[in-house]
């Protein structure tokens, strides 16, 4: 399968959800990205391989805006992140492996705190709502650190898709989930996938990271290294291209 | 009103989650009756009667900030803790709202602790600080003591040695604040008029305004890589 190239957004038509243009990112010495070139249009699901150390985090990092980039540009639905971030951020919901949640508060106080901070109408409506989908609403008034690893993170995917969020960044969601929490995961995945929803998933699983996208990229030494759709693409063929290209680059 | 609404929450938060389990306050208030017990047995060895009142503001003022540096090493790791912070940067508001958010709630746990210890001090040191005007110098210094150790905090939370960076960072520029403190506490147990004290008081009302101020403009570089 070929490698496709950005193209180019034609007057009129929509800007890509995400676009990223020669993003470089230097911690010190180290330099985690190196010129990175990534367009996603809206409503793709684009999961990014590579392997530990890539640069997978500091982009979804650099496109959530929680890291500055050292050079080059983000943009989400057409608008420069730098200039533009605390707008933008209400469309962005990000999974990490971190919760980012408060262990001393419980799942409803959690969610109810960022119901506040995302200024939701309606908050406890969606609060109920995100806590059913994510089979978490018979233990909402437990403390989130009685939560098992795969409870966690369910409620952190509740917290992510609280405001519904146009543009979800998945970074490595699967770390640490029993099988039971994967498929939850997984199935949370699909909805959002069959929503028109903006997705970047990065991993390095190639199995859970082919299901359900519509384009794959591989991150390799801060850059990236092959694109291509996921038409066609088995898993076998994606084996042999990450083999290749993570030995070449 | 949304930006305000958002400082609320985050004051909501802390509020809820030391409720939860008090281990903010009982370490600042177990601290800082420690700290009075053992200048009280220190100064009784050496300072006799009216004498205790020259060296009483200084030895409230120790407490209460070290009582207040145990409190701000708490507010950000709190944060930090399973990435919280990110999710607080994640929101769509002004990054200074986490500030004064996390600002108020250490100022309103300092002044609880503060308000249980002076009777405590009292107490011990047999001087009656129960005065209108010592509550605003102990309201002014905190808050002026709390805004730059705010942001100190926020800078420390990401480091290692965190608990031993932050007392390092925050006492010299904090000084200017504790020294006007305890030059303005002295001031009312001596007796003297709100006129005598009024550049002490001056100089607290400058830091209470000027470093919420600086940090204003410095805490979105502090909070981001």
């Amino acid at each position: 399968m070929a490698a496709v190239a950005a193209q180019p957004v034609e007057p009129g038509a929509s800007p890509p959800a995400i676009e990223v243009h020669r993003l470089v990112k230097s911690f010190g010495h180290r330099t985690a990205l190196r010129g990175v070139d990534l367009e996603v249009a809206e409503g793709e699901f684009l999961t990014l391989f590579g392997p530990n150390g890539a640069g997978k985090t500091t982009l979804i990092r650099c496109v959530s805006s929680l890291t500055r980039p050292s050079a080059g540009t983000v943009r989400l639905r057409g608008e420069d992140l730098s200039k533009a971030a605390t707008s933008l951020r209400r469309h962005i919901g990000l999974i990490s492996h971190n919760p980012l949640l408060y262990g001393d508060l419980t799942a409803e106080e959690n969610l109810r705190f960022f119901a506040r901070m995302y200024d939701l109408a309606d908050a406890q409506a969606r609060i109920d709502a995100a806590l059913q989908q994510v089979g978490l609403f018979a233990r909402r008034r437990d403390p989130v650190r009685d939560y098992s690893r795969g409870m966690v993170q369910r409620l952190a995917i509740a917290r992510a898709i609280l405001h519904d969020p146009s543009i979800m960044l998945l970074d490595e969601p699967y770390t640490g989930l029993d099988l039971q929490a994967a498929d939850m995961l997984r199935s949370v995945l699909q909805d959002l996938a069959a929503s028109n929803r903006t997705v970047i998933l990065t991993t390095h699983n190639l199995e859970q990271g082919l299901e359900m996208c519509d384009r794959a990229a591989i991150l390799h030494r801060g850059k990236i290294a092959w694109q291509g759709v996921r038409t066609g693409l088995d898993l076998a063929g994606m084996k042999q291209i990450y083999r290749d290209v993570t030995r070449l680059a | 009103m949304s930006y305000l609404n958002k400082i609320l929450a985050i004051v909501w938060k802390d509020i809820v989650a030391e409720l939860r389990t008090k281990e903010m306050f009982s370490a600042m208030f177990v601290f800082s009756v420690l700290v009075i017990v053992i200048f009280n047995f220190a100064f009784d060895l050496r300072v006799s009667g009216e004498r205790v009142r020259e060296v009483a503001p200084g030895a409230l003022w120790v407490a209460f900030a070290f009582a207040g540096i145990l409190g701000l090493n708490r507010a950000f790791v709190m944060e930090k803790d399973r990435g919280c912070l990110e999710g607080l940067l994640l929101a769509p508001v002004d990054h200074t709202a986490i500030y004064f958010g996390k600002m108020l709630s250490t100022v309103l746990f300092m002044l609880i602790v503060e308000a249980f210890m002076l009777p405590v001090f009292t107490a011990f040191f047999g001087v009656n600080l129960f005065d209108l005007r010592l509550v605003l110098i102990i309201v002014l210094g905190t808050v002026g003591f709390a805004g730059v150790g705010t942001v100190l905090s926020a800078m420390t939370a990401q480091t290692r040695a965190r608990e031993v960076l932050l007392p390092i960072l925050l006492l010299p520029v904090a000084a200017p604040v504790l020294i006007a403190a305890v030059k303005a506490t002295s001031g009312i147990l001596d007796g003297q008029a709100m006129a005598e004290i009024a550049r002490w008081l001056q100089l607290l009302v400058a830091f209470a305004v000027i470093f919420p101020a600086a940090a204003f403009m410095t805490f979105d570089f502090v909070v981001k890589e």
